[in-house]
């Protein structure tokens, strides 16, 4: 008889695809999951930018007030990058011929913005209001990192949608008072869970999870 | 394919003598007469030109069906008829007429096999190839009624960087289960039940491809003592998991609409309603398929006429039971003394889809009753005829629930009217297209008919049959 049987090292086989069935599934999931992850995939981002701009010196070693230049932060829902001219009050007399500055001179001089590349970008279809978030209690370095020691700023977080909501479920371990909004070395763990108790209820803090509260 | 003469051979087995069982296999004596009939269907170079006629009319309609989805996909769910107070239409009636389509096959490969009914083994591979291509139809619906097709994976609960989870309080998440489930089932019921079957084919190809296709998903069946121990394990346990699936899948489905606030969907007599209309709708289904597919392929001494009497008996049962919940929720409306439900249940019959509402009644209350009588239960045509007719009730019935309910709800200033596009109807008509083209592709590779089951009802089966052959059918006396 010529009927088709399976050969015996065909025995392997069952085995193997049994293994390869409870893996690849498993290994697919969480390979999107977290391979896919903002997390992964933006975290780290470092564009060059056309001027050699240091956080580091400006908000670390001169410890200039981060709303100096992003002036907006408190009074509107995006924080401002700073127009030419801010960087000119101090740079028509600091360092005027510095050939790092060979930008912004000549951005001063045509009345074209400098092209600076966005590091901290959201979807379209992903409202945020800044000075929602830093007037009530969540600072600065809470969502962008120790500013104050990047000499090119990087993507601290991932700005996913988890890691918002992350916070919008449980805010109290990110809330600070108002004076230290801007502070990049304020110590969270010194203040005690009465007290972010009561920065919550001043603030009137109930974070929304709504679909409509970010996607409007 | 029978060694009798003709002036012998019995066609009506529909009469049964008391303490004589009827035959359910006529005019062979053989289990090699069976493989032979069956196999035949498989084994012919080329099918019968019925075959090809309906087969190019599905490839047709499958291609309509490619065509609207793409273009639903590329353009947006507008193309639709859809409108604001009607936000289900065509695409939900053809997910609870699909879904419900599958529950006979089920039926009768579990329930049946559960209640020892011989006759199921006759229709039940082509009843359980019926509920899987059915239930592929009844998945694509949701899958492209979602709007934005590629976040259609959304419907199962995968983890994700949004931290974003399916409504686990919503049955339409139980519905991603229910139809999964069922699906899963279904198709490792109807395989199990298939490789004893594929084997025989394997055996008897000549060709090297069709040895080895029909080698590798018979899984090395060689028909031992050990194989038919296991098998028969396995195929219990799987009528078992496959029971309840029978009661609880149109339930879930019954679910999307009677736990919603509309009135006319927020009855408690769904889940049980679905279900009898489920059966109902799939019986019909497995008489319009069952009824050509004996014809062309040469099975009428397998699939015989007490078979189609016994499904038209069973349609007549699911059917009454739909016509007394058709009145009970009428019923209801008036003993509930609420304006709303009265109102939804007059405005069902006498408002702007009337003309539904009275094709439903008429398809399906009063057509199934005509199977009370004998001359209709086994005259081929009539049935045929009347099978058909269920089937369009059956749609409609699901039209009728879900668009007259949905377009005029509580507040008159958001009523409005749902007019299907061509694209609805094109939908529409191409799953039939896909269902057709999967079933006729079955007929021709696979064997229609479970050949190991229907042996083991043979007289020929019996242990005593040999010692007592010549009486005939009488597998009585043994016991």
């Amino acid at each position: 008889m010529s009927r088709f049987l399976f050969p015996r090292w065909s025995n392997l086989l069952l085995p193997t695809l049994l293994m390869v069935g409870a893996v690849v599934p498993l290994y697919a999931v969480l390979f999107v999951a977290y391979g896919f992850s903002p997390k992964t995939l933006e975290v780290g981002y470092q564009p060059n930018q056309p001027i050699p701009f240091s956080h580091e010196l400006h908000a670390g070693q001169l410890g200039m007030d981060c709303r100096y230049c992003h002036n907006t932060v408190e009074r509107s829902g995006f924080a401002a990058v700073p127009p030419t001219q801010t960087c000119m009050n101090c740079h028509t007399g600091i360092r005027p011929s510095s050939p790092k500055l060979e930008a912004l001179r000549e951005s001063a001089t045509t009345g074209n913005p400098v092209t600076w590349i966005k590091v901290h970008k959201l979807g379209d279809y992903a409202y945020f209001d800044h000075s929602a978030h830093v007037n009530r209690g969540v600072g600065c370095v809470t969502c962008h990192g120790r500013i104050d020691r990047m000499e090119v700023v990087y993507r601290y977080a991932p700005l996913s949608m988890g890691w918002c909501l992350d916070c919008h479920r449980d805010p109290i371990n990110n809330l600070r008072p108002p004076s230290e909004m801007t502070n990049m070395t304020f110590d969270m763990q010194s203040l005690s869970r009465e007290e972010r108790e009561s920065l919550k209820s001043q603030f009137l803090i109930k974070p929304s999870e709504d679909c409509s509260t970010c996607h409007r | 394919m029978t060694s009798l003469p003709a002036n012998t051979r019995i066609v009506d087995n529909t009469s049964e003598q008391p303490g004589d069982r009827a035959p359910l296999v006529l005019n062979m004596e053989r289990f090699g007469q069976v493989t032979t009939t069956v196999c035949r269907v498989n084994e012919m170079k080329g099918a019968p030109l019925a075959w090809y006629v309906a087969f190019a009319a599905s490839l047709g309609l499958l291609g309509l069906l490619g065509f609207c989805v793409l273009y639903l996909i590329f353009t947006g769910v507008g193309v639709w008829g859809l409108n604001n107070p009607v936000m289900w239409a065509f695409d939900i009636t053809n997910f609870v007429f699909w879904v419900g389509i599958g529950h006979a096959g089920t039926l009768i490969s579990a329930i049946l096999f559960l209640f020892r009914q011989k006759w199921r083994t006759g229709i039940n591979r082509f009843a359980e190839a019926m509920t899987i291509f059915a239930v592929i139809c009844a998945g694509l619906f949701p899958g492209i009624h979602v709007g934005r097709v590629w976040f259609a994976y959304w419907l199962f609960p995968i983890p994700n960087q949004m931290e974003m989870w399916p409504q686990f309080r919503s049955p339409l998440l139980w519905d991603v289960f229910a139809v999964s489930t069922y699906f899963t089932v279904s198709l490792l019921f109807w395989y199990t039940g298939l490789v004893p079957d594929l084997a025989t084919l394997r055996d008897r190809a000549k060709g090297r491809i069709q040895q080895i296709g029909y080698g590798l998903f018979a899984l090395g069946w060689r028909g031992s003592n050990r194989h038919w121990h296991r098998y028969e394990r396995a195929y219990l346990i799987l009528a078992a998991l496959s029971t309840p699936l029978v009661l609880s899948v149109h339930s879930v489905v019954s679910f999307d609409f009677a736990t919603s606030q509309l009135p006319g969907w927020h009855t408690t007599i769904f889940p049980p309603y679905f279900v009898a209309g489920a059966i109902f709708s799939g019986f019909a289904m497995v008489v319009t398929l069952a009824v050509p597919a004996r014809e062309m392929f040469g099975l009428k001494d397998i699939i015989t006429l007490r078979h189609l009497d016994n499904m038209n008996k069973i349609i007549l049962v699911t059917g009454t039971m739909v016509g007394y919940a058709y009145s009970m929720e009428f019923f209801i409306a008036w003993y509930s003394g609420a304006m709303y439900e009265k109102f939804a249940f007059l405005n069902r019959a006498f408002g702007q889809y009337w003309w539904a509402y009275l094709l439903m009644v008429s398809c399906n209350v009063i057509t199934p009753q005509l199977f009370w009588f004998k001359a209709i239960r086994t005259s081929i045509p009539l049935m045929f005829v009347l099978s058909l007719v269920v089937n369009i009730g059956m749609w409609f019935e699901r039209y009728v629930i879900i668009v007259s309910s949905l377009a005029n709800d509580f507040l008159p200033s958001s009523w409005d009217k749902y007019v299907p596009t061509w694209v609805d109807v094109g939908t529409m008509l191409g799953a039939f297209g896909l269902f057709f083209t999967l079933f006729l592709l079955f007929c021709r590779f696979l064997p229609m008919i479970a050949m190991a089951e229907v042996k083991a009802i043979m007289p020929a089966a019996d242990p005593h049959a040999g010692a007592h052959a010549d009486h005939g059918h009488g597998g009585k006396d043994g016991h």
